[in-house]
Protein backbone atom coordinates (compact mmCIF):
# COMPACT_ATOMS: atom_id res chain seq x y z
CA UNK A 1 0.00 0.00 0.00
CA UNK A 2 1.65 3.38 -0.95
CA UNK A 3 1.51 6.52 0.78
CA UNK A 4 -1.29 8.36 -0.90
CA UNK A 5 -3.53 4.80 -0.43
CA UNK A 6 -2.47 5.07 3.48
CA UNK A 7 -3.66 8.68 3.94
CA UNK A 8 -7.14 7.95 2.53
CA UNK A 9 -7.05 5.10 4.88
CA UNK A 10 -6.30 5.89 7.75
CA UNK A 11 -6.66 3.56 11.26
CA UNK A 12 -9.20 5.29 12.93
CA UNK A 13 -7.40 4.03 16.54
CA UNK A 14 -4.55 7.01 15.00
CA UNK A 15 -7.14 9.45 15.00
CA UNK A 16 -8.15 8.92 17.78
CA UNK A 17 -5.04 9.25 19.51
CA UNK A 18 -4.46 12.55 18.00
CA UNK A 19 -8.17 14.22 18.89
CA UNK A 20 -7.55 12.46 22.40
CA UNK A 21 -3.70 14.59 22.48
CA UNK A 22 -5.07 17.21 20.55
CA UNK A 23 -7.73 17.51 23.63
CA UNK A 24 -5.71 17.05 26.64
CA UNK A 25 -2.19 18.66 25.68
CA UNK A 26 -3.69 22.23 25.42
CA UNK A 27 -5.55 21.31 28.95
CA UNK A 28 -2.31 20.00 30.51
CA UNK A 29 -0.06 23.30 28.91
CA UNK A 30 -3.41 25.17 29.57
CA UNK A 31 -2.80 27.04 26.54
CA UNK A 32 -4.89 30.84 26.68
CA UNK A 33 -6.55 32.10 23.41
CA UNK A 34 -8.36 34.85 22.81
CA UNK A 35 -12.08 34.94 22.69
CA UNK A 36 -13.87 37.11 20.25
CA UNK A 37 -17.50 38.10 21.48
CA UNK A 38 -19.86 37.42 18.86
CA UNK A 39 -23.26 39.71 18.62
CA UNK A 40 -25.63 36.85 19.95
CA UNK A 41 -24.15 36.64 22.49
CA UNK A 42 -23.14 40.04 23.35
CA UNK A 43 -27.00 40.57 22.68
CA UNK A 44 -28.14 37.99 24.99
CA UNK A 45 -25.73 39.68 28.02
CA UNK A 46 -27.24 42.42 27.45
CA UNK A 47 -30.71 41.34 27.54
CA UNK A 48 -30.29 40.84 31.19
CA UNK A 49 -27.52 44.20 32.20
CA UNK A 50 -30.70 45.94 31.07
CA UNK A 51 -33.48 44.63 33.21
CA UNK A 52 -34.72 46.63 35.77
CA UNK A 53 -33.37 45.50 39.27
CA UNK A 54 -35.83 43.24 41.02
CA UNK A 55 -37.61 41.93 37.66
CA UNK A 56 -37.91 37.95 37.63
CA UNK A 57 -36.26 35.46 35.44
CA UNK A 58 -37.36 32.29 34.77
CA UNK A 59 -34.60 29.76 34.18
CA UNK A 60 -35.73 25.94 32.29
CA UNK A 61 -33.35 23.65 32.79
CA UNK A 62 -33.40 21.07 29.86
CA UNK A 63 -29.72 19.16 29.75
CA UNK A 64 -28.01 16.39 31.60
CA UNK A 65 -24.65 15.41 31.97
CA UNK A 66 -24.12 14.34 28.29
CA UNK A 67 -23.83 18.35 27.57
CA UNK A 68 -22.74 19.91 30.74
CA UNK A 69 -19.26 20.63 29.98
CA UNK A 70 -20.98 23.18 27.62
CA UNK A 71 -23.96 24.30 29.26
CA UNK A 72 -23.19 24.54 33.13
CA UNK A 73 -20.68 27.07 32.87
CA UNK A 74 -23.18 29.36 31.06
CA UNK A 75 -25.49 28.59 34.07
CA UNK A 76 -22.72 29.38 36.10
CA UNK A 77 -22.39 33.02 34.51
CA UNK A 78 -26.30 33.44 33.79
CA UNK A 79 -26.42 32.97 37.75
CA UNK A 80 -23.32 35.37 38.45
CA UNK A 81 -24.94 38.03 36.60
CA UNK A 82 -28.33 37.88 37.38
CA UNK A 83 -27.59 37.69 41.12
CA UNK A 84 -25.03 40.57 40.79
CA UNK A 85 -28.24 42.63 38.96
CA UNK A 86 -30.11 41.75 41.81
CA UNK A 87 -32.98 39.71 39.88
CA UNK A 88 -34.91 37.19 41.06
CA UNK A 89 -34.20 34.14 39.51
CA UNK A 90 -37.11 31.41 39.33
CA UNK A 91 -35.71 27.74 38.37
CA UNK A 92 -37.87 24.83 37.06
CA UNK A 93 -36.95 21.85 33.97
CA UNK A 94 -38.30 19.64 31.76
CA UNK A 95 -35.59 16.90 31.81
CA UNK A 96 -35.90 14.97 35.06
CA UNK A 97 -32.43 13.27 34.97
CA UNK A 98 -30.52 16.70 34.82
CA UNK A 99 -32.50 18.23 37.23
CA UNK A 100 -29.95 17.40 40.12
CA UNK A 101 -27.31 18.79 38.11
CA UNK A 102 -28.63 22.10 37.73
CA UNK A 103 -28.93 21.91 41.58
CA UNK A 104 -25.52 20.80 42.33
CA UNK A 105 -24.39 24.24 40.33
CA UNK A 106 -27.28 26.49 41.93
CA UNK A 107 -25.68 25.70 45.52
CA UNK A 108 -22.28 26.40 44.35
CA UNK A 109 -23.21 30.04 42.45
CA UNK A 110 -25.96 31.17 45.52
CA UNK A 111 -23.24 30.12 48.15
CA UNK A 112 -20.61 32.02 46.18
CA UNK A 113 -23.02 35.09 45.36
CA UNK A 114 -24.39 35.26 49.15
CA UNK A 115 -28.19 34.75 47.50
CA UNK A 116 -30.96 33.55 49.40
CA UNK A 117 -33.26 30.81 49.04
CA UNK A 118 -36.92 31.82 48.60
CA UNK A 119 -35.88 35.40 48.35
CA UNK A 120 -33.79 35.91 45.76
CA UNK A 121 -34.39 32.70 44.13
CA UNK A 122 -36.19 29.37 44.07
CA UNK A 123 -36.41 26.31 42.37
CA UNK A 124 -39.62 24.97 41.29
CA UNK A 125 -38.71 21.53 40.01
CA UNK A 126 -39.43 19.14 37.98
CA UNK A 127 -43.16 18.82 36.62
CA UNK A 128 -43.95 16.01 34.27
CA UNK A 129 -46.30 17.42 30.60
CA UNK A 130 -43.48 19.38 28.91
CA UNK A 131 -45.84 21.73 26.18
CA UNK A 132 -48.49 21.90 28.50
CA UNK A 133 -46.57 22.76 31.69
CA UNK A 134 -45.32 25.63 29.63
CA UNK A 135 -48.70 26.94 28.13
CA UNK A 136 -50.30 26.96 31.74
CA UNK A 137 -47.70 28.98 33.59
CA UNK A 138 -49.41 31.35 31.48
CA UNK A 139 -52.24 31.52 33.35
CA UNK A 140 -51.40 31.05 36.76
CA UNK A 141 -47.72 29.26 38.06
CA UNK A 142 -49.71 27.50 40.65
CA UNK A 143 -51.37 25.21 38.88
CA UNK A 144 -48.16 23.54 38.55
CA UNK A 145 -46.19 24.55 41.29
CA UNK A 146 -47.93 25.21 44.35
CA UNK A 147 -44.74 23.80 46.15
CA UNK A 148 -40.77 24.04 45.68
CA UNK A 149 -38.35 20.99 44.81
CA UNK A 150 -38.93 20.19 48.66
CA UNK A 151 -42.49 20.11 48.58
CA UNK A 152 -42.89 23.27 50.27
CA UNK A 153 -45.63 26.00 49.54
CA UNK A 154 -44.60 28.80 46.81
CA UNK A 155 -46.93 31.04 48.97
CA UNK A 156 -44.53 30.70 52.04
CA UNK A 157 -41.73 32.40 50.01
CA UNK A 158 -41.38 35.88 49.76
CA UNK A 159 -40.78 36.36 45.74
CA UNK A 160 -43.38 33.86 44.83
CA UNK A 161 -46.02 36.41 46.36
CA UNK A 162 -45.99 38.99 42.80
CA UNK A 163 -45.79 36.30 40.59
CA UNK A 164 -48.43 34.41 38.85
CA UNK A 165 -47.91 34.29 35.03
CA UNK A 166 -45.83 35.44 32.63
CA UNK A 167 -46.86 39.20 32.71
CA UNK A 168 -44.69 38.92 36.13
CA UNK A 169 -42.03 37.23 34.51
CA UNK A 170 -39.37 39.43 32.34
CA UNK A 171 -37.19 36.98 31.13
CA UNK A 172 -37.12 33.12 30.15
CA UNK A 173 -33.54 31.71 29.53
CA UNK A 174 -33.42 27.56 28.36
CA UNK A 175 -30.90 25.92 28.80
CA UNK A 176 -31.37 23.48 26.58
CA UNK A 177 -29.51 20.05 24.50
CA UNK A 178 -32.68 19.16 22.64
CA UNK A 179 -35.82 21.11 20.99
CA UNK A 180 -36.84 22.45 24.22
CA UNK A 181 -35.77 26.27 23.38
CA UNK A 182 -37.99 26.06 19.77
CA UNK A 183 -41.14 24.69 21.79
CA UNK A 184 -40.40 27.59 24.49
CA UNK A 185 -40.54 29.95 21.39
CA UNK A 186 -43.13 28.17 19.91
CA UNK A 187 -45.71 27.98 22.50
CA UNK A 188 -44.53 30.64 25.19
CA UNK A 189 -42.85 33.89 23.75
CA UNK A 190 -45.33 33.94 20.44
CA UNK A 191 -48.24 33.28 22.37
CA UNK A 192 -47.61 34.93 25.72
CA UNK A 193 -45.19 37.92 24.57
CA UNK A 194 -42.33 37.57 26.75
CA UNK A 195 -38.60 38.08 26.40
CA UNK A 196 -36.24 35.23 26.13
CA UNK A 197 -32.75 34.00 25.02
CA UNK A 198 -31.57 30.73 24.74
CA UNK A 199 -28.21 29.16 25.96
CA UNK A 200 -27.92 25.74 23.90
CA UNK A 201 -25.41 23.39 22.59
CA UNK A 202 -23.49 23.91 19.69
CA UNK A 203 -25.40 20.96 17.54
CA UNK A 204 -28.53 22.68 18.47
CA UNK A 205 -27.25 26.99 18.20
CA UNK A 206 -27.95 26.70 14.10
CA UNK A 207 -31.71 25.66 14.73
CA UNK A 208 -32.47 28.83 16.38
CA UNK A 209 -30.67 31.65 14.40
CA UNK A 210 -34.46 32.09 12.32
CA UNK A 211 -35.99 33.02 15.56
CA UNK A 212 -32.91 35.14 16.63
CA UNK A 213 -33.86 37.08 12.80
CA UNK A 214 -36.87 36.93 13.49
CA UNK A 215 -36.85 38.80 16.54
CA UNK A 216 -38.31 36.02 18.46
CA UNK A 217 -35.36 35.67 21.08
CA UNK A 218 -33.12 38.47 21.86
CA UNK A 219 -29.61 36.08 21.77
CA UNK A 220 -28.03 32.42 21.12
CA UNK A 221 -25.57 31.46 23.38
CA UNK A 222 -24.21 28.36 21.58
CA UNK A 223 -21.67 25.43 22.41
CA UNK A 224 -18.76 25.82 24.24
CA UNK A 225 -17.53 28.74 21.94
CA UNK A 226 -20.71 30.64 23.36
CA UNK A 227 -20.24 30.27 26.99
CA UNK A 228 -16.42 30.68 26.95
CA UNK A 229 -17.79 34.58 25.15
CA UNK A 230 -20.66 34.68 28.13
CA UNK A 231 -17.72 33.76 30.76
CA UNK A 232 -15.34 36.78 29.76
CA UNK A 233 -18.31 39.26 29.41
CA UNK A 234 -19.57 38.40 32.82
CA UNK A 235 -15.69 38.90 33.88
CA UNK A 236 -15.14 35.35 35.48
CA UNK A 237 -13.43 33.41 32.52
CA UNK A 238 -13.83 29.41 33.76
CA UNK A 239 -14.07 26.20 32.44
CA UNK A 240 -15.14 27.18 29.35
CA UNK A 241 -12.59 29.55 27.86
CA UNK A 242 -10.05 27.38 29.36
CA UNK A 243 -11.41 24.37 27.33
CA UNK A 244 -11.84 26.71 24.04
CA UNK A 245 -7.79 26.36 23.59
CA UNK A 246 -8.86 22.60 23.35
CA UNK A 247 -11.72 22.83 21.10
CA UNK A 248 -9.26 24.67 18.18
CA UNK A 249 -6.60 22.43 18.53
CA UNK A 250 -9.18 19.41 17.83
CA UNK A 251 -10.97 21.35 14.72
CA UNK A 252 -7.70 22.04 13.62
CA UNK A 253 -6.55 18.67 13.38
CA UNK A 254 -9.91 17.09 12.50
CA UNK A 255 -9.48 19.57 9.71
CA UNK A 256 -6.37 18.32 8.94
CA UNK A 257 -7.26 14.58 8.77
CA UNK A 258 -10.17 15.34 6.02
CA UNK A 259 -7.74 17.53 3.98
CA UNK A 260 -4.86 14.66 3.84
CA UNK A 261 -7.68 12.07 3.31
CA UNK A 262 -8.69 13.90 0.37
CA UNK A 263 -5.32 14.29 -1.18
CA UNK A 264 -4.78 10.47 -0.66
CA UNK A 265 -8.37 9.97 -2.41
CA UNK A 266 -8.28 11.97 -5.13
CA UNK A 267 -4.23 11.00 -6.20
CA UNK A 268 -5.29 7.28 -5.95
CA UNK A 269 -8.51 7.56 -8.01
CA UNK A 270 -6.28 9.08 -10.52
CA UNK A 271 -3.99 6.30 -10.45
CA UNK A 272 -6.56 4.18 -10.97
CA UNK B 1 -67.57 3.20 20.90
CA UNK B 2 -64.34 1.86 21.88
CA UNK B 3 -63.45 3.82 19.12
CA UNK B 4 -65.77 6.84 18.72
CA UNK B 5 -64.90 8.18 22.34
CA UNK B 6 -61.61 9.14 21.40
CA UNK B 7 -61.98 10.38 18.77
CA UNK B 8 -64.39 13.02 20.72
CA UNK B 9 -62.18 13.52 23.77
CA UNK B 10 -59.61 14.52 20.89
CA UNK B 11 -62.12 16.80 18.57
CA UNK B 12 -63.20 18.69 22.11
CA UNK B 13 -60.02 19.05 23.60
CA UNK B 14 -58.45 20.00 20.08
CA UNK B 15 -61.48 22.62 19.62
CA UNK B 16 -61.49 23.77 22.80
CA UNK B 17 -57.22 24.52 22.75
CA UNK B 18 -57.90 26.11 19.40
CA UNK B 19 -60.74 28.40 20.22
CA UNK B 20 -58.94 29.61 24.25
CA UNK B 21 -55.70 30.45 21.74
CA UNK B 22 -57.95 33.06 20.49
CA UNK B 23 -60.80 33.86 23.37
CA UNK B 24 -58.60 33.18 26.46
CA UNK B 25 -61.61 34.29 28.70
CA UNK B 26 -63.85 32.63 30.81
CA UNK B 27 -64.85 29.65 30.26
CA UNK B 28 -62.52 28.80 27.61
CA UNK B 29 -59.49 30.11 28.99
CA UNK B 30 -60.21 28.04 32.68
CA UNK B 31 -61.24 24.65 30.47
CA UNK B 32 -57.98 24.78 28.82
CA UNK B 33 -55.87 25.36 32.00
CA UNK B 34 -57.94 22.77 33.02
CA UNK B 35 -57.18 20.12 30.89
CA UNK B 36 -53.46 21.23 30.77
CA UNK B 37 -53.03 19.95 34.34
CA UNK B 38 -54.88 16.82 33.64
CA UNK B 39 -52.51 16.44 30.74
CA UNK B 40 -49.32 16.72 33.06
CA UNK B 41 -50.98 14.60 35.30
CA UNK B 42 -51.55 11.69 32.84
CA UNK B 43 -48.19 12.49 32.03
CA UNK B 44 -46.30 11.47 35.10
CA UNK B 45 -48.53 8.05 34.60
CA UNK B 46 -46.72 7.38 31.51
CA UNK B 47 -43.44 7.80 33.79
CA UNK B 48 -45.16 4.51 35.51
CA UNK B 49 -46.19 2.83 32.25
CA UNK B 50 -42.21 3.05 30.63
CA UNK B 51 -41.22 2.03 34.29
CA UNK B 52 -43.62 -1.05 33.61
CA UNK B 53 -42.32 -1.94 30.23
CA UNK B 54 -38.98 -1.65 30.96
CA UNK B 55 -38.97 -3.90 33.89
CA UNK B 56 -40.84 -6.34 31.62
CA UNK B 57 -38.84 -6.30 28.71
CA UNK B 58 -35.39 -6.95 30.63
CA UNK B 59 -36.93 -9.53 32.99
CA UNK B 60 -37.89 -11.40 29.77
CA UNK B 61 -34.37 -10.97 28.21
CA UNK B 62 -33.03 -12.45 31.19
CA UNK B 63 -35.39 -15.44 31.39
CA UNK B 64 -34.91 -16.13 27.79
CA UNK B 65 -31.40 -15.48 27.87
CA UNK B 66 -31.66 -13.21 24.77
CA UNK B 67 -28.15 -11.85 22.91
CA UNK B 68 -26.55 -9.41 26.18
CA UNK B 69 -28.91 -10.38 28.83
CA UNK B 70 -26.49 -9.72 30.86
CA UNK B 71 -26.63 -6.34 31.03
CA UNK B 72 -30.16 -6.27 31.51
CA UNK B 73 -28.89 -7.37 35.27
CA UNK B 74 -26.85 -4.32 34.87
CA UNK B 75 -30.19 -2.01 34.30
CA UNK B 76 -32.03 -3.74 36.66
CA UNK B 77 -29.38 -3.37 39.39
CA UNK B 78 -29.52 0.52 38.63
CA UNK B 79 -32.58 1.01 38.66
CA UNK B 80 -32.99 -0.60 42.03
CA UNK B 81 -30.17 1.57 43.25
CA UNK B 82 -31.41 5.16 41.88
CA UNK B 83 -35.15 3.50 43.45
CA UNK B 84 -33.86 2.85 46.95
CA UNK B 85 -31.26 5.49 47.22
CA UNK B 86 -34.26 8.37 45.74
CA UNK B 87 -37.09 7.11 48.73
CA UNK B 88 -34.28 6.97 51.07
CA UNK B 89 -33.11 10.40 50.71
CA UNK B 90 -36.58 12.15 50.50
CA UNK B 91 -37.17 10.27 53.75
CA UNK B 92 -34.04 11.21 55.34
CA UNK B 93 -34.04 15.08 53.98
CA UNK B 94 -37.79 15.60 52.55
CA UNK B 95 -36.01 15.98 49.18
CA UNK B 96 -33.86 13.39 47.41
CA UNK B 97 -32.14 16.66 45.73
CA UNK B 98 -30.08 17.28 48.95
CA UNK B 99 -26.39 17.58 48.18
CA UNK B 100 -25.88 15.21 51.18
CA UNK B 101 -27.98 12.37 50.26
CA UNK B 102 -27.35 9.39 49.03
CA UNK B 103 -29.59 9.89 45.88
CA UNK B 104 -27.46 12.77 44.98
CA UNK B 105 -24.02 10.83 46.03
CA UNK B 106 -24.95 8.50 42.96
CA UNK B 107 -26.29 10.65 41.14
CA UNK B 108 -22.53 12.52 40.85
CA UNK B 109 -20.48 9.76 41.33
CA UNK B 110 -22.01 7.00 39.00
CA UNK B 111 -25.20 8.79 36.92
CA UNK B 112 -22.81 11.54 35.96
CA UNK B 113 -19.39 10.46 34.62
CA UNK B 114 -21.46 7.79 32.69
CA UNK B 115 -23.36 9.86 30.93
CA UNK B 116 -20.25 12.48 30.57
CA UNK B 117 -17.92 9.87 29.00
CA UNK B 118 -20.73 7.78 26.79
CA UNK B 119 -21.38 11.20 25.06
CA UNK B 120 -17.67 12.32 25.16
CA UNK B 121 -16.89 9.44 23.03
CA UNK B 122 -18.64 10.66 20.60
CA UNK B 123 -15.94 13.20 19.52
CA UNK B 124 -13.88 10.37 18.47
CA UNK B 125 -16.27 8.98 16.53
CA UNK B 126 -17.35 11.76 15.29
CA UNK B 127 -13.92 13.09 14.20
CA UNK B 128 -13.31 9.38 12.30
CA UNK B 129 -16.51 9.60 10.49
CA UNK B 130 -15.61 13.21 9.45
CA UNK B 131 -12.13 12.09 7.68
CA UNK B 132 -14.21 9.24 5.94
CA UNK B 133 -17.18 10.89 4.85
CA UNK B 134 -15.92 14.73 4.20
CA UNK B 135 -14.65 13.70 0.41
CA UNK B 136 -15.16 15.86 -2.30
CA UNK B 137 -16.58 13.45 -4.79
CA UNK B 138 -19.03 15.60 -5.97
CA UNK B 139 -19.25 19.38 -6.89
CA UNK B 140 -21.93 19.14 -3.87
CA UNK B 141 -19.77 17.19 -1.30
CA UNK B 142 -16.86 19.92 -1.91
CA UNK B 143 -19.41 22.92 -0.97
CA UNK B 144 -20.77 21.16 2.12
CA UNK B 145 -16.45 20.75 3.04
CA UNK B 146 -15.77 23.79 2.46
CA UNK B 147 -18.64 25.18 4.45
CA UNK B 148 -17.96 22.68 7.20
CA UNK B 149 -14.27 23.76 7.26
CA UNK B 150 -15.46 27.57 7.41
CA UNK B 151 -17.46 27.02 10.35
CA UNK B 152 -15.18 24.81 12.07
CA UNK B 153 -12.34 27.24 12.24
CA UNK B 154 -15.35 30.22 12.45
CA UNK B 155 -16.19 28.87 15.62
CA UNK B 156 -13.27 28.54 17.81
CA UNK B 157 -10.56 31.16 18.63
CA UNK B 158 -7.91 29.69 16.48
CA UNK B 159 -9.99 30.74 13.21
CA UNK B 160 -9.73 34.51 14.10
CA UNK B 161 -5.79 33.61 14.72
CA UNK B 162 -5.61 33.02 11.44
CA UNK B 163 -7.52 35.55 9.57
CA UNK B 164 -9.95 37.76 11.04
CA UNK B 165 -12.26 37.10 8.08
CA UNK B 166 -13.23 33.51 9.09
CA UNK B 167 -15.51 34.33 12.15
CA UNK B 168 -17.02 36.71 10.01
CA UNK B 169 -17.44 34.20 7.20
CA UNK B 170 -18.85 31.42 9.18
CA UNK B 171 -21.55 33.49 10.84
CA UNK B 172 -22.17 34.51 7.12
CA UNK B 173 -22.84 31.07 6.61
CA UNK B 174 -24.77 30.49 9.73
CA UNK B 175 -26.80 33.72 8.76
CA UNK B 176 -27.70 33.68 5.33
CA UNK B 177 -27.41 30.48 3.38
CA UNK B 178 -28.36 27.62 6.26
CA UNK B 179 -31.05 30.31 7.45
CA UNK B 180 -32.59 30.50 4.13
CA UNK B 181 -32.32 26.68 3.43
CA UNK B 182 -33.70 25.76 6.77
CA UNK B 183 -36.94 28.33 7.28
CA UNK B 184 -38.00 26.48 3.75
CA UNK B 185 -37.78 23.25 5.62
CA UNK B 186 -39.74 24.82 8.71
CA UNK B 187 -42.15 26.58 6.53
CA UNK B 188 -42.96 23.20 5.30
CA UNK B 189 -42.70 21.12 8.42
CA UNK B 190 -45.20 23.26 10.18
CA UNK B 191 -47.55 23.93 7.53
CA UNK B 192 -47.75 20.09 7.24
CA UNK B 193 -47.89 20.21 11.25
CA UNK B 194 -50.89 22.34 11.41
CA UNK B 195 -52.63 19.87 8.67
CA UNK B 196 -51.80 16.63 10.61
CA UNK B 197 -53.04 18.25 13.73
CA UNK B 198 -56.49 19.19 11.60
CA UNK B 199 -56.69 15.81 10.32
CA UNK B 200 -56.24 14.63 13.96
CA UNK B 201 -58.56 16.84 15.35
CA UNK B 202 -61.56 16.66 12.92
CA UNK B 203 -60.87 12.42 13.12
CA UNK B 204 -59.73 11.95 9.77
CA UNK B 205 -56.10 10.64 10.57
CA UNK B 206 -56.76 7.85 12.98
CA UNK B 207 -53.38 5.64 13.13
CA UNK B 208 -52.90 7.08 16.96
CA UNK B 209 -55.48 5.29 17.83
CA UNK B 210 -54.08 1.78 17.04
Amino acid sequence: MGIFDRLANLDRRLIFLVIGLAVAVPIILKIKMPIRISSEVRSAYETIENLPEGSVVLASMDYDATSAPELTPMFRSFLRQCFRNKLKVVYTGHLAIGMPLAQFDLDAVTEECGAVYGVDYINLGYRPGFTAVMIGIGREIRDFFAVDYKGVPVDSFPMMKDIHNYSDIALIVDFAHGQTAEYWIQYVVSRFGVKMFACVTGVMAPTLYTYLQSGQITGIIGGLQGAAEYEVLVGQPESAAFGMPAQSIAHLFILAFIVFGNIGFFITRRKK
Amino acid sequence: MKRDIPLIITFLTGFLCVIAFFIPHPPFGDLQQRFLVWYAIVAGFTMILGLDSLVKYNVKKITQHKPGWQYSYVLLFGLALVLVTGFQSWFKYNTPFELRSSFMYSYIHIIVPLQATMFALLAFFISSSAYRAFRARTFEATLLLIAAAIVMLGRVPIGEMISDKIPLRSDWLLNVPQLAAKRGIQVGVYLGGVVMSLRIILGIERTYLT
